[in-house]
């Protein structure tokens, strides 16, 4: 089915070209990065680099500080310490919004707006922008077609809709306006499993269809290893391994790893 | 709020006076009783007799209210009584000057000439204070005078609220006669009669020159130890009047005794029109002021409209972005809420006596409009405040993750999200405003109030109902108005679930 999917997606003459990032250029990275609320640590001081046009995963028990982390990314938390970087420009007030455009933020129920139908939840920051009609429609044509929606959904509100069909509208609208990195923070959670199966599924045919900077934050190693090419196991604030899903499997760096690894598995996945 | 006055008055241009420009009219107020309308319209007819151009502010509320406003000329003159002017006017403006009950009528102008009002001298008659109570109940109980009072204590009385807060009033009386009276409330003064009637209340303060005293077979207790003071009806005006205005009320004076103020007094009662009693002092057949029913209705309703209208605009205006404000975290929102909340809880009553002692605002329209401008804000307030804080993190954040700027976030996102809790509290500042709006006519600001306050002074049911049922007809317009304004404002998505 992946392989249908896939050279559907590819063969498809209305695709754009896929989007390689110019010169593999900008990686994210936190420099030194800590956060604490309210005297809890939630992230320990902490360098990370993402790797340029590959998918990263966030993964780790409750607490460990994966959303924490996207959080900061997309600026809707400030870092306590450190600094984080986007293509070498630090976060800060000032670049904040027009680096947030340059991102695209997927969260666990979608996050779209109840009052706007679907195509306007998805238009809305075009149409802010005052990007042309004309373009856009075409780019969500395109983008119904990679995510396998189909375009009279659009014409719902969120209450109408599936959730899968949220999440698909929710992904349609963080890939808008082309974005360099996309963050997604347990997309699939709150979906029931059979749904969830299908999209993890079209999401590696999307990403790899993308070629773009991603960071995934999931609690299900199955997903890491589905989606990842680079897994970072977070424990309490801190990187306890990073590193390919094989890696983690064959050489876990303590403990604490392999007992994660093998608790999920036990679950019977992968 | 100093922009608020500025637009309603500008608004409202023309009908504001002006006294010191002598193209604007002569404005003639009154107070809220039958008496003071009556001496008004016989005012009005003199002016009008000797060619001004005059506008009537009849049943303007009490004494403070009126006197304000004649400081602030924002009426030209009133008809008052001496002994009010000594004891709650002059008196607590400067209480060492020692005016006293024998204080001559000299003496009174040269006390008035520093707030630039002048007095004009006796119209004739003097409307003291009196108890009264049923002519049978006060025999057989063998009451003639006050200090027969002393006993039967429990015999219960009922005040007008004026009358027992005054010093020279029921305080005065009690500690003179040593009277203990036990069963003391206070009611509005022809409520009151109406409770004596029927037998609720044995005793009432009455004016000496009161209609009803007649009609209705009562008889005043003497005065045994001479308590009341004189209270001798003069006219007082502002001094850089139009000299003609003085030249009319002047040609009053000494010509109403009591017996003819009585008469007066029972007629207006009697036909229920103030105007008809002019035209009898003046002794014209037909009095030129005849409305009918469906014109006063129209010109009520339509100030009605006027005075909520602008209130609630002004109300949305300034209480949306406050609420956006309020919505916020931090304490500013628990200060915002606090201080809309309390200007809610002062009596409508106080605030606008509060409100026309402001010089920029006076009697008119433009303090009522004020008054309800205040009062309307603490619902949208708190709605807008609530309504944006309800708001899912999500939405809150996803939102703002987008890319959009705030302002954008606030106008494209959170304000449709809150727009059904901001029009619950749209909805509820204008039905209270529609309903407070009656108080208006207190101080001069006309509508629907206007015919309730003079029925309840002439005892008409009839012309209670015109206002009274006008305005609640109106309040249910504006629910049914909202109820379709829900589906115009609310949004679609919002309305398909209980989202």
């Amino acid at each position: 089915m992946l392989d249908k999917l896939e050279r559907d997606v590819f063969d498809s003459d209305v695709m754009e070209t896929p989007q390689v990032p110019k010169g593999f250029a900008p990686p994210i990275e936190l420099v030194g990065v800590s956060k604490t609320f309210d005297s809890v640590v939630a992230l320990s001081p902490l360098d990370l680099k993402f790797e340029p046009g590959k998918t990263s995963v966030l993964i780790g028990p409750s607490g460990c500080g994966k959303s924490t982390i996207l959080r900061l990314i997309i600026g809707l938390i400030q870092p306590t310490t450190g600094e984080i970087r986007f293509e070498n420009q630090v976060l800060k007030p000032g670049n904040l919004l027009e680096i947030r455009r340059r991102m695209g933020y997927v969260i666990q129920d979608g996050g779209l707006f109840p009052h706007l139908t679907a195509r306007e939840n998805v238009l809305l920051l075009a149409r802010h922008l005052h990007r042309a009609e004309e373009q856009m429609r075409a780019r969500l044509a395109e983008l119904c077609q990679l995510t396998r929606l189909s375009e009279s959904v659009l014409a719902r509100y969120p209450v109408e809709l599936s959730g899968g069909q949220r999440q698909r509208v929710s992904l349609i609208r963080a890939l808008m306006l082309r974005p360099e990195v996309l963050l997604l923070d347990e997309p699939l959670a709150a979906l029931d499993p059979m749904v969830r199966a299908t999209l993890q599924s079209e999401l590696k045919a999307i990403f790899q269809h993308l070629r773009q900077t991603v960071i995934l934050v999931t609690h299900e190693l199955a997903e890491a290893a589905w989606l990842g090419d680079q897994i970072i196991l977070l424990r309490q604030g801190a990187v306890a391994q990073a590193g390919p899903f094989d890696t983690l499997r064959d050489c876990p760096a303590d403990e604490f790893v392999s007992e994660f690894i093998n608790t999920q598995r036990k679950l019977g996945l992968p | 709020m100093r922009l608020l006055a500025l637009v309603s008055a500008a608004l409202l241009a023309g009908q504001r006076p002006v006294a010191s420009a002598p193209l604007q009219p002569v404005v003639i107020g009154s107070k809220k009783f039958t008496e003071s309308y009556v001496l008004a319209e016989i005012a009005n007819r003199a002016m009008e007799r000797s060619g001004l151009s005059t506008q009537l502010r009849p049943g303007m509320g009490g004494t403070i209210i009126l006197w304000e406003a004649l400081r602030q000329g924002a009426v030209t003159c009133y008809p008052e009584y001496t002994g009010t002017l000594r004891e709650v006017i002059l008196k607590p403006i400067d209480p060492a000057t020692g005016m006293t009950s024998t204080s001559n009528v000299q003496q009174l102008r040269e006390r008035l000439a520093p707030f630039g009002v002048g007095m004009t001298g006796e119209l004739g008659f003097n409307n003291t204070y009196a108890l009264a109570m049923r002519r049978q109940r006060a025999d057989s109980l063998g009451i003639h005078q006050i200090s027969d009072l002393k006993n039967h204590p429990d015999l219960p009385v009922g005040l007008s609220h004026e009358f027992m807060g005054r010093a020279d009033g029921w305080p005065g009386l009690c500690s003179r006669y040593g009277l203990r009276m036990r069963n003391v409330r206070g009611t509005d003064h022809t409520l009151a009669y109406l409770a004596l009637a029927k037998g609720e209340i044995n005793i009432i303060d009455a004016y000496s020159t009161d209609a009803r005293i007649a009609e209705e077979d009562l008889v005043t207790l003497r005065d045994d130890q001479d308590f009341f003071p004189q209270y001798q009806a003069v006219f007082l005006y502002r001094l850089e009047a139009d000299p003609r205005v003085l030249k009319a009320l002047r040609s009053l004076e000494g010509t109403l005794p009591e017996r003819k103020m009585i008469q007066l007094n029972a007629l207006a009662e009697r036909t229920r029109d103030y105007s008809k009693a002019a035209a009898s002092y003046f002794h014209e057949r037909n009095p030129s002021h005849h409305h009918p029913l469906s014109a006063n209705l129209a010109r009520w309703t339509g100030r009605h409209l006027l005075l909520v209208g602008l209130s609630l605009s002004a109300s949305i205006l300034v209480g949306i972005p406050l609420g956006i404000w309020a919505g916020r975290p931090g304490g500013l929102s628990e200060i915002i809420l606090g201080i809309t909340g309390v200007v809610q809880t002062v009596p409508s009553l106080a605030l606008l006596a509060v409100l026309v002692s402001i010089p920029m605002l006076g009697i008119g329209p433009q303090t009522a409009i004020v008054a309800l401008f205040l009062y309307g804000l603490l619902p949208i307030v708190r709605n807008t405040a609530s309504g944006l804080q309800d708001i899912s993190r999500p939405v809150r954040e996803s939102s703002e993750a987008l890319g959009l700027e705030p302002r954008a976030r606030l106008t494209k996102v959170f304000l449709p999200l809150a727009s059904r809790s901001i029009l619950a509290g749209i909805k509820t500042s204008a039905v209270i405003n529609v309903g407070t709006a009656t108080l208006a006519a207190l101080i001069g600001a006309g509508g629907l109030g206007e015919p309730i306050i003079s029925g309840l002074n002439l005892n008409d049911r009839a012309l209670i109902l015109e206002g009274a049922v006008p305005a609640a007809l109106l309040a249910l317009l504006v629910q049914t108005g909202f109820a379709f304004l829900d589906r115009l404002l609310i949004p679609k998505g919002l309305r398909l679930s209980g989202a």
